[in-house]
């Protein structure tokens, strides 16, 4: 019964979502928006319920085989893969460094910063 | 007694939801166990290998990727109930994120942009296609967020998902390297790296490799990014015209 109520959390939060998406015409899509109303939910009530957790945990360990069924569409751009392969392997392959050199910087520069004024103020 | 010709299974099969979703588990199941002989290198990555052994399939038995899908959406289906989920490590971790809030907030900002600029950057200068680039522009984001936005700018959402998951593969083979390489140590700075620029793959990875505070960083980095590019991107290509 505990898997049941939990995949009902999570399809209630992401229906909200939905019907938040569609009725203001907001750009971001329904499943993100139904994320932030549990992650408010979860903040009002303070503690995870048992059922909502071994669901959700559940699919979050097999996230990757999710993407399976949407990454074997790659199928029906096999001509334009072939066009543009050196193109697509070079600009994911740079700009995958680059996003990360640049985020993991950033935040240590600040946090390192934060640190130390908290360590100060203490 | 007469039994049906194995042609005629094989058509009543073949158009029933039940094969592909099978396959798509089997091919699952098979390409982990490869991927755990070769020492779990991202190389090797589950799902590129299923992938590639269910687009050998499906050629080898000329079946369209529209039949295919009928069968794997009821996969496809549970990536919206799993983004919800990440609220779950999110509120877990909800102390160490207010401690890191500002440095939350820059790294969203800073890697959203290099992400997009630099694939947009890179993709024009090589003198790829107008709808490769703006297919290109969203790959760092989750992919239903990133297919929506591609839609959204005149890109081609299918091919989008594909390069999403290149990005998140390429993200899981570089990145431990640029964080070895530039001494990130702190598990919650790398998980959110990863999360930015690799989404759900780096996601992952940080709860497989180290641990479950960069795991939970990482699904923050991955729902931030993704809320981020969905509001700046679709304006910013009107504005550049591209």
């Amino acid at each position: 019964m505990s898997l049941i109520i939990g995949m009902s959390i999570l399809l209630g939060c992401q229906f909200l979502g939905e019907v938040l998406s569609l009725a203001l015409s907001l750009p971001i899509p329904g499943p993100v928006i139904g994320m932030l109303i549990l992650l408010v939910g979860l903040i009002i009530r303070g503690s995870v319920p048992p059922s909502l957790r071994s669901m959700g945990e559940g699919l979050l360990k097999y996230l990757t085989l999710l993407f399976v069924p949407a990454g074997v569409g790659l199928i029906e751009h096999v001509g334009l893969i072939q066009r543009e392969f050196w193109v697509l392997l070079v600009t994911l392959v740079l700009s995958a460094a680059v996003t990360l050199w640049v985020t993991s910087q950033v935040m240590q520069r600040l946090a390192h910063r934060g640190g130390k004024a908290q360590e100060e103020d203490a | 007694m007469s039994s049906l010709p194995f042609g005629q299974v094989w058509v009543y099969l073949a158009a029933s939801p039940l094969l592909h979703l099978f396959a798509t588990l089997i091919a699952f199941v098979i390409a982990s166990r490869i991927n755990r002989w070769a020492g779990g290198t991202p190389l090797l990555h589950p799902v590129i290998l299923s992938i590639a052994m269910l687009i050998a399939f499906l050629l080898l038995t000329h079946t369209d990727y529209p039949t295919y899908f009928a069968g794997a959406q009821f996969l496809h289906f549970l990536l919206g109930p799993a983004t919800v989920a990440l609220a779950i490590p999110l509120f877990d971790q909800r102390e160490r994120v207010r401690r890191l809030l500002w440095p939350v907030i820059a790294g969203t900002l800073a890697g959203v942009a290099t992400a997009v600029v630099s694939a947009v950057g890179i993709s024009l200068v090589m003198g790829a296609d107008h709808a490769t680039v703006l297919s290109l522009a969203p790959k760092s984001v989750t992919s239903p967020i990133a297919m929506g936005i591609a839609e959204k700018i005149g890109g081609i959402p299918s091919l989008t998902a594909g390069l999403v998951l290149l990005t998140g593969v390429i993200g899981c083979i570089i990145g431990p390297w640029v964080l070895r390489l530039t001494r990130i140590t702190d598990p919650a700075i790398r998980g959110f790296s990863m999360g930015l620029a690799a989404h759900g793959f780096g996601t992952a990875y940080c709860f497989s490799t180290y641990g479950a505070i960069a795991g939970a960083f990482s699904g923050l980095a991955m729902g931030l990014s993704g809320l981020v590019t969905a509001f700046v991107l679709p304006p910013l290509v009107q504005l550049f015209g591209l």
